[in-house]
């Protein structure tokens, strides 16, 4: 009698609590065993590049929200960045903290984010994701007091912002930024010695530094991988060099050095709100722009560090109100060319596992 | 006062024929011990929902009525009227069958549970053997769920299931074997009532290692790789939909009350206590056990397959070796140790060799992290 | 600071080392012959000095009389950065070498724009459509589609 085995060929289709989206990742079984994994996206695809050539450059920016939807700011800024050197604008200063201000509760909101959405994959029932979505609520509420959206916020423009802040804005961030790192102790408290969360993170998902590097990833990804590249240090757009904040790297590049470097970005992220607010001039928060741009022949290329990892935004412009191509650099959409290799040899537990602390969002992914 | 024997006993007196008079008292027994058991799912569901709900800092149902105490009635009520699916290429008796072993293993064994001196269906000389039987008849049902349902993804949770229930038995099993040597009689009347000092304190142990064999046994986390919702989209039961997946939910929430039940008469001196009626503290108890699974499902993260497997083997079997060992010198030197007098001496000696050999064995027994694979 | 470097340095290192295929120096970026992208690219990457081992980001623009490609290069060891173009005069088969081989992050940016503009890079392992579906006609990102 002959004993013959099968690789098992298996879907983790779109329709799956844990993909973080509409992904689709085929994997070849052994047993629990991957052996491999083929990734196919464009669930979500909506043409937002070509959707952008028959807009204005203002009308853009709302598309360019529903990009990284758990990021809206940092993505509002990344494409009004580029527009502004492509276009030879100023922004005025007090536009500039304000803009630091959103894109830094921004990244503390994607990090509590996906941190939480880690402890949902490896089986805590909720628990620490509700505990963190207390906090974003309350990131939330602030957002909602400036421009009036929690999800989508569409709130920088071409020069500045759309329009200052209220009043009650500025004590409600001071009560939040200080009260804050009391909370992300709570959080390192329950999770970082926990012994099942440390058995199940740590060694697994293996990103070595030289095939990071080669597949373009970028963000926490990279960082927890060893090399220290934060692109508001590297190469720093609008005032960053005047904060002072680390950068944290990993030295074993596996799923639990990606988590302690998110939880350290948002400590980081409070320390740069504290001088952001300390150093917040009067002033006024748009420069005149006007309503139909027409920047000048040429290109530009604008990226940020946006909390998914590098976001940049390629324009060609034509001399028209219309931008000729506007190519969206997506940092989920290159970190998953590093998927295939972080998954084989472990078990299908691990690949939601490692998947999650990648942290993509399909909205960027797809485009 | 065994109650049912007397009514046995009137019901011939007044000229009933006697296959009645065997019948009936059988019959009301059962639907007494149904009736318990279908209010103790009910708290147990209505407390396990408020206060997941308060560890997750939220308020847990509470508009179905008072508190959302009928949540669980308007559950019941959109589950029965849902459609009942079953995939096209199923094995349709085996996919029928499988949540009706499900929740029948669960009901047998209350069989023989007593919550109070005397009040038990029947009281079986061969009481615990008999539980641990009907209790391996779940890993069964799993399978048969798994199985009969056509799907990837259910077949792997229904392997993985069948391999940890495997496991799990035998240092259960053994832990059991530590608490007979202690009392002598398998029968559960006389487990309790040779506790003078509460087998928890005798056997710590014993009692460590039941309490995650039992967890993993009923599928709680951090144990539930079975219907892992995050991972396998809740497992053995995907393709389960209306009455069939109640009567799964009903067998998971049946096995619990009754795993409960068996703890507090094997290791909490079931029905003993002072000033309160018997019944009533026997409920406490299993209440008592049943929040400290709630607080290990609220808190912990999942373990994988392969770490759970040498957990049991490599960690809870020699632990529940030495520990059946350890019991059997003590009750050699000592016969009786639970019966009359009062052990304060083996207390002490037990908890102290319980701590010195969990603390060695978990440094020295096995290795958790990491565990690729060369493919 | 990542410094963008002088185009008409690294022009003239590229055309001492292999001559003949810069074509056009202009507004911060260097074109090159599409025959002979993959050795350019592969002594960006290679010479001590230069080493762009990061590769951000490919592109893919229709201007209407030709294709170009543009791919945006940075080193991490020295921060700083390049950005090299190709053409493609012949709109109907737009060819292109794949980088593969030098940076495994093109293997996702060069299928989409396959996808979506309709260049194709030869020597890609896997050129399949990433986001439409196999079977879809034309390519959405050409100026001429709709």
């Amino acid at each position: 009698m002959v004993l013959k085995a099968e690789p098992m060929l298996i879907s983790m289709g779109p329709h799956h609590p844990s993909t973080h989206g509409v992904f689709r990742m085929r994997l070849v079984l052994d047993g629990e065993v991957i052996t491999d994994m083929e990734p196919m996206v464009g669930y979500l695809h909506r043409g937002i590049e070509k959707l952008a050539e028959t807009r204005t450059y203002t009308q853009v920016i709302p598309l360019t929200d529903r990009l990284d939807y758990l990021g809206s700011m940092t993505n509002n800024w990344a494409y009004v960045l580029a527009v502004e050197k492509l276009a030879g604008i100023k922004v005025p200063e007090r536009a500039e903290y304000l803009r630091v201000i959103m894109g830094e509760l921004m990244r503390i909101s994607s990090h509590l984010m996906a941190v939480g959405f880690l402890g949902n994959e490896l089986g805590c029932t909720f628990t620490p994701l509700l505990y963190m979505f207390r906090e974003r609520e309350k990131i939330m509420d602030l957002f909602e007091m400036v421009c009036g959206q929690r999800l989508t916020y569409n709130y920088m423009r071409i020069g500045g912002l759309s329009h200052d802040i209220p009043e009650e804005f500025l004590p409600a961030v001071k009560k939040f930024v200080a009260e804050m790192p009391h909370y992300i102790d709570e959080y390192e408290q329950l999770l970082s010695e926990n012994e099942i969360l440390l058995a199940r993170t740590k060694g697994v998902g293996i990103l070595p530094q030289e095939l990071a590097i080669s597949s373009s990833v970028t963000g926490p990804v990279l960082r927890a991988s060893g090399v220290k590249w934060d692109l508001r240090k590297a190469d720093p757009y609008s005032i960053y060099e005047r904060f002072e904040f680390d950068i944290p790297t990993g030295t074993v590049s596996d799923v639990y050095d990606r988590y302690l470097v998110r939880i350290t970005e948002m400590r980081q992220s409070v320390r740069i709100l504290e001088q952001a607010i300390k150093q917040l001039p009067p002033g006024e928060a748009r420069t005149k722009v006007p309503l139909l741009l027409r920047p000048p022949v040429g290109e530009a290329y604008a990226h940020i560090e946006a909390p998914k990892g590098e976001l940049g935004f390629y324009l060609v412009s034509d001399g028209s109100i219309a931008p000729y191509r506007c190519r969206i650099r997506a940092p989920s959409f290159t970190n998953i060319t590093a998927l295939r290799d972080m998954l084989i040899g472990w078990k299908i537990a691990d690949a939601v596992v490692i998947f999650g602390s990648i942290d993509i969002v399909l909205g960027e992914v797809d485009r | 006062m065994p109650l049912l024997p007397h009514f046995q006993k009137w019901l011939v007196e007044n000229g009933v024929p006697h296959w009645a008079a065997y019948v009936v008292p059988a019959l009301t027994g059962i639907i007494v011990a149904l009736l318990f058991l279908f209010l103790m799912i009910i708290v147990y569901i209505y407390l396990e929902r408020r206060g997941l709900g308060r560890f997750q800092i939220r308020p847990g149902p509470n508009r179905a009525g008072p508190f959302g105490i009928l949540q669980a009635f308007a559950d019941f009520i959109k589950v029965l009227t849902k459609e009942d699916i079953t995939p096209t290429n199923a094995d349709w008796p085996v996919h029928f069958l499988a949540p009706v072993v499900a929740f029948f293993s669960a009901i047998m064994i209350l069989a023989v549970i007593p919550i109070q001196k005397n009040a038990f269906i029947t009281n079986l000389n061969i009481g615990i053997l008999y539980v641990s039987a009907i209790s391996s008849l779940g890993a069964i049902a799993i399978f048969m769920a798994g199985f009969g349902s056509c799907n990837k993804y259910s077949l792997i949770a229904a392997m993985r299931g069948v391999a940890q229930l495997i496991s799990y038995e035998v240092p259960v099993l053994l832990a059991i074997a530590g608490v007979l040597l202690i009392s002598g009689s398998l029968a559960m009347g006389d487990i309790v009532r040779s506790q003078n000092v509460p087998f928890i304190l005798l056997q710590p142990m014993g009692f460590l290692i039941f309490f995650i064999g039992v967890g993993a046994e009923l599928n709680r986390s951090p144990f539930d790789l079975m219907e892992a919702e995050s991972e396998i989209v809740t497992g053995y039961h995907i393709e389960y939909s209306g009455m069939k997946f109640a009567l799964f939910y009903l067998g998971e929430y049946g096995h619990m009350v009754v795993a409960s039940a068996v703890m507090t008469t094997l290791y909490l001196s079931g029905w003993k206590g002072p000033f309160l009626p018997e019944a009533l503290w026997f409920i406490i108890k299993m209440v008592m056990v049943f929040l400290a699974f709630l607080w290990l499902r609220a808190t912990m993260p999942r373990i994988r397959v392969d770490q759970l497997m040498s957990l049991a083997w490599k960690f809870l079997l020699p632990l529940a070796l030495v520990n059946l060992f350890a019991t059997a010198l003590e009750v050699l030197w000592q016969d009786n140790i639970g019966w009359e007098q009062f052990p304060w001496p083996f207390v002490f000696l037990n908890l102290g060799l319980a701590a010195i050999f969990i603390l060695v064995g978990s440094k020295l027994l096995f290795k958790t992290g990491g565990g690729r694979v060369e493919v | 600071m990542t410094v963008a470097l002088s185009v008409k340095e690294i022009a003239s290192k590229i055309g001492e080392a292999i001559p003949q295929t810069v074509t056009s120096v202009a507004d911060g970026s260097i074109t090159v012959t599409s025959q002979h992208l993959f050795q350019v690219a592969k002594f960006l990457k290679e010479t001590p000095g230069l080493e762009f081992d990061f590769l951000v980001n490919i592109s893919g623009v229709d201007y209407l009389d030709y294709i170009e490609v543009v791919y945006h290069l940075v080193s991490l060891k020295h921060n700083h950065s390049l950005v090299l173009k190709t053409v493609c005069p012949d709109r109907d088969n737009p060819v292109v070498p794949s980088v593969v081989s030098l940076w495994r992050g093109a293997d996702f940016l060069e299928r989409e724009e396959y996808d979506l503009v309709g260049v194709r890079f030869e020597g890609h392992p896997n050129l399949k459509r990433i986001y439409l579906w196999e079977g879809f006609q034309g390519h959405p990102l050409r100026r001429d589609y709709l």
